[in-house]
């Protein structure tokens, strides 16, 4: 990924910002500029989430994405967060221990480079809490 | 609005082509549609293409205008054409801008042709490529692979409804079956469930003989207005619904992550417009990317009560002969996934099927059929009904 693509995004990496609208009360991540939900109507504002969710779904990565090959296998998983959205994650931890419905935490992590001399990418990964 | 048939069909051998290139695969498509359709070049009025990633996997955009150039219909009858992308949905969705083009009024025969170029690049870049179809910057950078994203569907189908890793491995075992009788299938062996449980791991529940391979090949089909459709062919094949649907394009916005509810739309939108039900449909293609994804297809278009595709597909009922045929022509798992050309392939199948031109496939008395192609993990979704009768 670009550097400027991935730093546009860097707060809402690095902090788990999305956004909150009070129109449908609903919280989005990552943030929205238009509500999803109840579109045009949509009061969309920032929100800092506190990151805490489950574990919904789960899989470990055996044939790395582009990037990833030195880290199989991996866990990849989908969190729901406590205010209700998903997001994509890594789940750092022993593959036998995952299950669904796992209670997990963010941290904060080195999610990859691009290339030997690139850019490092940090962001939100998670662990069993 | 008016009626569209089908009135031309052809597929090229799918599989790993080294010997051949991308603008090669295409052109025996166009061209083998064209005679079987029995259609003069000045004739054609418009083209529209499914093409996924050309850019990615063949160095090579403007993909339209390439194809009318070398299929002859550029130089001297300048017919429009159209490159359609919407990842592996781009077949799909290219015949049903086609239909929309005669349907329309706007133009009379139409060409809707779909190809994918995957097997000059390195599977690793494939993927890559691939991958350009899911969330890159929400999915993608954590690591997230097709497979892994389709696993990630599967372990909660497991969960959620008991669906078994057995189970998954009888679609694959089934439509390995049917594509031994499809002289186009990249793979013409049978396999067993033993032989997909043994396999290598790929995404946890996932294994390679879950997966569709990466492919070479394209696929043509014609259409003109149905009142004049006799003009060209004794068996004009009709299309009597089509439909389609947008949905998230990150797998963890979905409402319920084992329903593709834009398979649900797109096949609600297609049978409104039929007039029919699940009940009406004698075979159905569907999109089995993955071991999971025909199970979810199957419940996603009504063939099967929510979360019962594993056992219904246990118990054979999407056999051959069975009470709904589901990809008779081996499917992407066995015949092969060139992905912007899936969509066509499935609608050339199911012409065969309902001209009575399957061989040893045929589904017996097949008048209605129906093709379903998604996009993604499910963000694009389109559903065609076709029938023998008008
Ligand atoms: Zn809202």
């Amino acid at each position: 990924m670009s550097v400027p693509r991935f730093w546009r995004k860097q707060i809402a990496r690095y902090n788990l910002v999305g956004t909150y609208c009070k129109t449908c009360e609903e919280y989005f991540y990552p943030p929205r500029n238009v509500c999803p939900s109840c579109r045009r109507e949509g009061e969309i504002g920032e929100f800092k989430f506190n990151g805490n969710g489950e574990l919904v779904t789960y899989t470990v990565i055996h044939a790395a994405a582009e990037g990833f090959e030195g880290q199989t296998p991996y866990v990849l998983g989908i969190v729901q967060l406590e205010e209700g959205p998903r997001l994509t994650s890594q789940i750092v931890g022993d593959p036998k221990e995952m299950h669904i419905g796992l209670k997990v935490r963010p941290v904060f992590r080195r999610l990859g480079q691009s290339g030997e001399r690139g850019m490092i990418y940090y962001g939100t990964k998670y662990v069993p809490a | 609005m008016r009626e569209v048939a089908i009135i031309g069909v052809k597929n090229t051998l799918f599989g790993e082509q080294w010997d051949r290139s991308f603008r090669d695969l295409v052109v025996e498509a166009g061209v083998g549609a064209v005679e079987d359709a029995g259609v003069a070049g000045e004739k054609i009025d418009s083209m529209f293409v499914g093409n996924m990633s050309g850019g990615q996997f063949v160095e090579q955009e403007h993909i339209g205008a390439l194809i009318a150039d070398y299929s002859g219909l550029a130089k001297n009858l300048h017919v429009p054409s159209t490159r359609v992308e919407a990842a592996c949905a781009s077949g799909g969705l290219a015949l049903r801008q086609a239909i929309c083009a005669v349907a329309s009024g706007m133009d009379d025969i139409v060409i809707a042709a779909g190809v994918e170029k995957m097997t000059d690049v390195p599977a690793s870049k494939a993927s890559s490529a691939l991958a350009a179809a899911a969330d890159r910057e929400w999915e993608g950078i954590m690591g997230a692979t097709f497979p892994g994203l389709y696993a990630m569907i599967a372990r909660l189908h497991m969960h959620r409804y008991g669906t078994t890793s057995e189970q998954l491995a009888e679609v694959a075992v089934k439509n390995h079956f049917n594509g031994q009788f499809n002289p186009i299938a990249q793979y013409r062996n049978t396999i067993t469930v033993d032989a997909v449980l043994n396999s290598i791991m790929v995404a946890d529940p996932l294994r390679i003989f879950d997966c569709s391979p990466i492919t070479d090949g394209a696929s043509a089909v014609i259409l003109a207005p149905a009142d004049i459709a006799h003009e060209y062919t004794d068996t004009p094949i009709y299309v009597k619904g089509t439909g389609q649907a947008s949905d998230t394009i990150a797998l963890h916005d979905r409402r319920d992550i084992t329903t593709l509810e834009a398979s649900v739309v797109a096949g609600r939108r297609a049978y409104e417009m039929a007039g029919l039900g699940p009940k009406d449909i004698d075979l159905v293609e569907v999109h089995d990317c993955f071991t999971i994804a025909e199970i979810c297809a199957i419940e996603d278009l009504g063939f099967a009560k929510k979360g019962e595709g594993g056992k219904v597909t246990q118990q054979g009922e999407t056999a051959i002969g069975a009470r709904i045929p589901v990809n008779t022509s081996g499917g992407l798992k066995a015949c092969g996934h060139p992905v912007g050309a899936t969509g066509i392939k499935q609608a050339v199948e199911i012409v065969q099927q309902l001209r009575g031109e399957a061989g040893k496939r045929q589904v017996d008395g097949a008048e209605i059929g129906m093709t379903h192609n998604v996009g993604g993990s499910g963000a694009t979704a389109v559903v065609h009904i076709f029938s023998r009768n008008r």
